[in-house]
């Protein structure tokens, strides 16, 4: 149907100003699309980074084994004991899966751990912190530890410690100082200052400690083995898939940052509802646009559309003719509009590089593809009502006008 | 010569109830191959109508219609779309040529139409015709730029383009004057008389039905003569 192409195109640019109008309309629907595509997507992204960027994306940890039943065989029960609150479940072969975990696509960095509970004391004041022992030199492989530092380094030698800055301020210590750590096994160490950090989080600044693996090993008497592994991924929303690939590798319970996470999701679940009306309303004024044009031309076309049917062009003709001119329009609405958005985005930083206080647009996430398309389907869909109505157009009627 | 259409007992209402008004009142009428003929009558007498129906435009109330041996009233609308583009041409009184195109693209429309892209040939004949009609110099014009005298004739050199048995014209001088309308009736006559083409001419111009060899008049929805 080239000859109907070619109709369609000559009535496009018979009236340029009308059809730049409507072109320039539909660029614009195109254009709040893919903007609010690339916020949306960008602003999810902001808030995991944010939220779940410094956490560990996949964490494995060692399960408490219940103490065993001894069950008389008339089922008295002869002895019953109780879980001690120190007693330290571990990893013993964590040796062995971690090259296993690193080697595993998609995976970043892998941090073996000691966790857990004790006070640091420094002089009368004391003070509950939950203690982190992590290799030396790998400090930073989940937190980003170094660039939170604000004070020191965050090199965790032997009987160092890192603080956050709230728990040094609480209990008045700086750098190079010493105090005492004591673990929920009882067991104590002396342990000097040699680094500060600041997360800007709280809770984290005010109640937790590193130290270097060998040291957690003697405060909470794990002589092999540890108790934690955290895993970050290059890409943190491939934990699920990941996960799943460690458990079926190992055999360890490995649990993604999703679980648990469920009121993040869900937020990112409506921000995302929220992004799909308004996409929805975009596509919809498209679609709204494109058919009244459309109309308009068929209503003031209707002679020609006459003189048409008289000289044997049937009701498919016409029928494509008008819905080829919303395709066109479409067409070229969608990839300006797709422009526009590519072009009002490339200011702004990238995904990697967020700043607070801009718009966390990520230009990656512009759906330019999808607008496109979909605004070529919509305009379609838009013009099939005006060239039904075109078809319909009694000749006899329409050349006596 | 042999029969070309043979119409019988057209009739025609428009309306229902008390407001339907009878148009054609069982009007006959059967055309030759290469038969000039005028159709003369006064307003409303019924002439746009049988050209109408005879056109395949429209659909009479009742009667029987065969154009070329077919039956043109059992026909759906494809078929008739198909009939009316390869056999049947039409000159209007207010030459209704498409205006955002030029006068060549006008007269290649109804094989365009038909082949689904303008051909050479096509393109070679609607050339042909426009240089027979006087129009050489105005082949790529905007049929905007063009004098009504000028577009009555791209209007002739259209319904020409798919050389058709029969062309209609319904008062094609009526909005002309005396030389030009003159002129395009002696183009008709000369295609008439080398091509063969059967034209069947509403008018109400005597001068005009007096260059037709044969006159039919119309009065109340029927042939008179």
């Amino acid at each position: 149907m080239l000859y109907a192409l070619k109709i369609a195109a000559r009535y496009l640019t018979a009236n340029k100003a009308q059809t730049a109008l409507l072109v320039l309309g539909v660029a614009v629907g195109v254009f709040i699309f893919i903007f609010m595509s690339a916020l949306i997507g960008g602003l999810a992204e902001f808030i995991v980074s944010r939220t779940v960027g410094d956490l560990s994306h996949i964490t494995i940890e060692a399960e408490t084994a219940d103490p065993a039943l001894l069950i008389s065989p008339q089922g008295h029960v002869l002895v019953v004991t109780e879980r001690g609150r120190a007693r330290t479940a571990t990893l013993a072969e964590a040796d062995t899966w971690l090259p296993l975990i690193a080697g595993v696509a998609g995976v970043k960095a892998v941090s073996p751990q000691i966790t857990g509970a004790g006070f640091l004391t420094r002089g009368a004041q004391v003070s509950q912190v939950s203690v982190t022992g992590v290799e030396p030199g790998r400090e930073s492989a989940i937190l980003d530890l170094d660039g939170y530092i604000v004070e020191g380094r965050a090199f965790l030698g032997s009987g160092m410690v890192v603080l956050g800055r709230d728990l040094a301020d609480d209990l008045a210590l700086s750098l190079g100082q010493t105090l005492r750590l004591q673990s929920a096994n009882g067991v104590d160490a002396v342990l000097t200052v040699s680094g500060i950090y600041q997360t800007g989080s709280g809770a984290m600044d005010r109640a937790r400690a590193f130290v270097s693996l060998p040291t957690a090993r003697t405060l909470f008497a794990v002589p092999q083995g540890v108790t934690r592994i955290e895993i970050k991924l290059f890409d943190l929303n491939a934990a699920d898939a990941t996960a799943l690939r460690i458990r079926a590798l190992t055999g360890l319970d490995a649990v993604p940052w999703t679980d648990g996470a469920e009121q993040l999701m869900e937020a990112l679940d409506a921000q995302a509802q929220t992004g799909y009306v308004l996409k929805t309303f975009a596509l919809i004024t498209i679609v709204i646009g494109v058919a009244s044009a459309l109309l308009l031309s068929t209503y003031r076309r209707r002679p020609e559309i006459g003189i048409m049917r008289a000289m044997g062009a049937g009701r498919g003709f016409v029928i494509f003719v008008f819905v080829t001119q919303g395709t066109l329009v479409g067409l070229l609405g969608g990839v300006m509009g797709a422009g526009l958005g590519y072009l009002a985005l490339l200011p702004f930083p990238s995904r990697d590089n967020f700043q607070v206080g801009t718009l966390p647009m990520d230009i990656t996430q512009g759906s330019y593809g999808l607008a496109i398309t979909l605004t070529v389907i919509g305009a379609i869909l838009a013009s099939i009502l005006p060239a039904r109505a075109a078809a319909r157009i009694d000749p006899v009627t329409a050349i006596g006008q | 010569m042999t029969l070309l259409l043979d119409a019988n007992h057209l009739v025609k209402t428009f309306g229902t109830g008390e407001a339907a008004t009878r148009v054609l009142r069982g009007l006959s009428l059967r055309l030759e191959t290469g038969e000039m003929a005028a159709l003369l009558g006064a307003s409303g007498s019924g002439k746009s109508t049988l050209l109408t129906i005879l056109g395949t435009l429209m659909q009479p109330t009742s009667g029987r219609y065969s154009m070329l041996g077919q039956d043109l009233i059992a026909a759906d609308d494809k078929d008739l779309t198909a009939f009316r583009n390869r056999h049947i041409g039409f000159v209007f009184q207010f030459h209704n040529l498409l205006p955002d195109f030029t006068a060549l693209e006008n007269v290649v429309f109804p094989r365009a139409v038909r082949d689904g892209r303008e051909t050479a040939a096509a393109r070679a004949r609607g050339r042909d015709l426009l240089v027979r009609m006087g129009l050489g110099d105005r082949i790529d014009f905007p049929t905007a730029h063009l004098s009504g005298g000028q577009k009555q004739r791209v209007a002739v050199a259209r319904a020409l383009m798919n050389a058709p048995e029969l062309v209609l014209a319904d008062e094609p001088t009526g909005n002309l004057d005396s030389a030009s309308a003159m002129q395009v009736m002696d183009l008709i006559a000369q295609i008439n008389r080398e091509e063969g083409t059967t034209f069947l001419i509403s008018t109400h111009d005597e001068k005009i039905a007096a260059l037709c060899r044969r006159q039919l008049v119309v009065r109340d929805g029927v042939l008179i003569g």
